[in-house]
């Protein structure tokens, strides 16, 4: 719950933040799926890897990376959790074992293989959770991925956050089959789906998961039903949607329904509650002001790390740059700026008809061992 | 030192890395049971196995991403790509991933994998099969560019790729595979290292640069030079695209204060173009004439033999690049 909590906060303070100009370039929130990314990232162990898409704050902040880094890359400072290079889409925490958000759709699929690969070469008893969304299922390297994954018997769970959208093209408009769980079974991945607005839900149905590719070495994809609130990005006018179709699905908010479950059960009471809620917006708080005070980095910083360098190098590796990369910086300074001005964000919701609209959702089936 | 084929050297130095280093693994279509496409991985199945010589579907952009993450997690993947022209469907993985994973997520991770792919004309291969694209590669920051044109290159530059902390996009030459030269041999550890350029025939009259097979055709024509024209060219073969050995094209220019680059890729945005760029912006007042630049013919590489051998280039248009470069009078030195 609290961290439910803390992605949802982290993700209204990161709109907030966009609004005023203090986040650049595109920005995904995920607010709506906190119980997917939650209730699935929990069946992971510490030493298991997890791989992320663009929508990947609230996988850096369920793997503990501490929110101020990556509030702190938002902002674009040198103390983001990708030292300002990645932004929103590239969040990474080797350290945590979360391998990095992606930008490219699909593009996260064959490295999680790989380095479910690399598990199986070592006799590692690890296990990778790949995150990806109903559009990547169209990837070319969704299809590539499956295969390998099952031919050659990898230790990863595939989750697929079904959201309904892949960015404004509703799922029955990307896909000819929606039910996007049998979409690796031709590949010889089973297929499973929980309801991913209910984290106990999503974590028994990955939990099991995750469970089996360890033990068994085999591939699995888990399609968890959701729903994001908000736009593709902050830059989204949602003119594909209705606003009747948003607050259908905010009534089965994850957060709602997580915390009547915890209250009928006595396990949370409502001052239970209203503390862990004001615990994430101190957290969240604490974060802006941390990315705040972290300095831009240094306009003579923007050559490091495009190599590793070591000593025996020479020749001329990027240009621009001196021969001898260990003769300094002369890189011309460039102006630090805040990024660009986000794009107009827009609440104009069509009122177009959408009566034929079903969702993909509906109970969420067993898991079938 | 061993007389061996450029294949066998790129075979030797995967055997001697496969066998120094576990992290060391295979991926790669046909390159196990069938020995590979051009029989480089021969026989490598039957010492390390399946679980290090590992067949692939034809799935490239996947299985150089797969490549990225193994590398990511501690090992060192070297994958095999049939030819130059199939690493475009892997370029996703190649420029968005493999080369910048290390910068973007702030120096955190590294990709310490190489990419094998073949390039080059002179097979009737046609318009998918025999383009030499080292440009594409060389243009993309995070990655280093190699392209061998001798059987001790070959084996040294691949075994110091395979050691490398970066990306290695490793680009041989189809033309290349059977061509014979002197190679050190275990126990001698033969690594060549990335971003030195070699001078393959000192001279004084005029440079002339090659890439990949270029270089041997740049070496020929050397020759021709010498016997028919009484030239003396210095021939450099700079191994290394990233990093680039600049220094050393920069001092022979300085010495003949004439340049011939040849290469087999299109001229436009070429290796020879930036070069070109980078010899007239750093030693302008050394060049006695207009840098000239031989490459292959701007258009898809035809089938036809007779339209094939006019869209590459050959001795001949490198000796006479070489006399046009000469055709000018030296500067008369200042004072």
């Amino acid at each position: 719950m609290a961290t439910m909590l803390l992605i949802r906060r982290f993700e209204e303070r990161a709109g907030e933040m966009y609004a005023r100009a203090k986040v650049g370039g595109f920005l995904h929130l995920a607010i709506g799926e906190e119980a997917a990314i939650v209730g699935s990232a929990r069946a992971l162990h510490e030493h298991d890897y997890l791989v992320s898409t663009y929508r990947s704050h609230g996988h850096a902040l369920v793997r503990g990376t501490a929110p101020g880094r990556v509030m702190a890359e938002l902002f674009g400072r040198v103390d983001g959790c990708s030292r300002g290079r990645g932004g929103s889409m590239h969040m990474f925490d080797g350290q945590r074992r979360f391998m990095g958000g992606y930008g490219i759709v699909g593009g996260n699929l064959p490295i999680a293989a790989g380095i479910a690969l690399a598990s199986k070469l070592k006799n590692a008893d690890e296990v990778t959770l790949c995150t990806l969304g109903d559009g990547a299922c169209n990837q070319g390297t969704f299809s590539e991925t499956m295969n390998l994954a099952a031919l050659w018997g990898l230790p990863i769970v595939f989750l697929v956050t079904n959201n309904q959208f892949g960015m404004g093209t509703s799922l029955e408009r990307h896909s000819a089959v929606t039910e996007l769980r049998s979409r690796g079974e031709g590949f010889g991945v089973p297929g499973w789906r929980c309801d991913g607005m209910d984290v106990a839900d999503t974590h028994r149905v990955v939990d099991h998961a995750v469970r089996m590719a360890r033990n068994d070495h085999r591939p699995i994809l888990v399609e968890a039903i959701t729903y994001r609130y908000r736009g593709h990005s902050m830059a989204d006018p949602e003119r594909y949607r209705t606003k009747e179709q948003v607050a259908q699905w905010r009534k089965r908010d994850p957060l709602d329904t997580f915390r009547s479950r915890l209250q009928s059960e006595g396990i949370l009471d409502d001052d239970r509650y209203e503390a862990l809620d004001d615990a994430a917006r101190l957290q969240v708080e604490e974060a802006v002001q941390f990315a705040d005070e972290s300095p831009f980095p240094a306009p003579g910083s923007l050559y490091e790390d495009v190599y590793v360098l070591g000593d025996q190098v020479s020749g001329q590796y990027s240009f621009g740059t001196p021969q001898s990369p260990g003769d300094g910086d002369e890189q011309p300074p460039t102006e630090a700026s805040a990024g660009e001005i986000p794009q107009q964000i827009t609440a104009a919701l069509q009122e177009a008809d959408d009566a034929s609209w079903q969702g993909a959702g509906g109970e969420p089936e067993q898991v079938e061992a | 030192m061993a007389t061996m084929r450029y294949r066998e050297a790129l075979g030797e130095a995967l055997r001697e890395e496969m066998r120094r280093d576990e992290r060391v693994f295979l991926m790669g279509e046909d390159i196990g049971v069938f020995g590979g496409a051009f029989k480089v991985t021969e026989g490598l199945l039957e010492e390390f196995g399946e679980r290090r010589v590992r067949d692939t579907p034809i799935s490239e952009n996947t299985i150089v991403g797969m490549g990225v993450g193994a590398a990511m997690t501690g090992m060192r993947p070297v994958v095999e790509l049939m030819t130059i022209n199939f690493a475009l469907l892997a370029f996703d993985q190649i420029v968005n991933h493999a080369a910048h994973i290390h910068y973007m997520f702030g120096g955190q991770a590294r990709v310490p994998m190489v990419v094998r792919m073949p390039q080059g004309a002179g097979h009737q291969l046609g318009p998918t099969h025999s383009h030499c694209l080292e440009a594409m590669f060389l243009q993309v920051p995070g990655l280093l560019v190699a392209v061998p044109s001798t059987a001790a290159d070959a084996k040294g530059l691949l075994k110091s790729a395979i050691r490398d902390e970066n990306p290695v996009v490793f680009i041989e030459h189809e033309s290349l595979y059977g061509e014979r030269g002197e190679v050190p041999e275990a126990p001698t550890d033969h690594l060549v290292e990335f971003g030195r350029a070699a001078v393959r025939r000192q001279g004084s009259d005029v440079t002339v640069v090659g890439i990949s097979r270029q270089a041997r055709t740049a070496e020929t024509a050397a020759e021709v030079l010498e016997r028919e024209h009484g030239v003396d060219a210095e021939v450099i073969d700079p191994r290394t695209l990233r990093p680039l050995d600049l220094g050393t094209i920069l001092a022979s220019v300085a010495k003949t204060g004439r340049l011939v680059i040849v290469e087999e890729g299109w001229p436009h945005g070429g290796v020879g173009a930036n070069l070109a760029a980078l010899v007239a912006e750093q030693a302008f007042d050394s060049l006695d004439a207009p840098i000239q630049r031989v490459s292959g013919a701007d258009v898809p590489m035809p089938y036809s033999k007779a339209l094939e051998d006019v869209a590459y280039p050959h001795t001949r248009q490198v000796v006479e690049a070489a006399l046009r470069a000469l055709s000018e009078a030296p500067k008369v030195p200042a004072g």
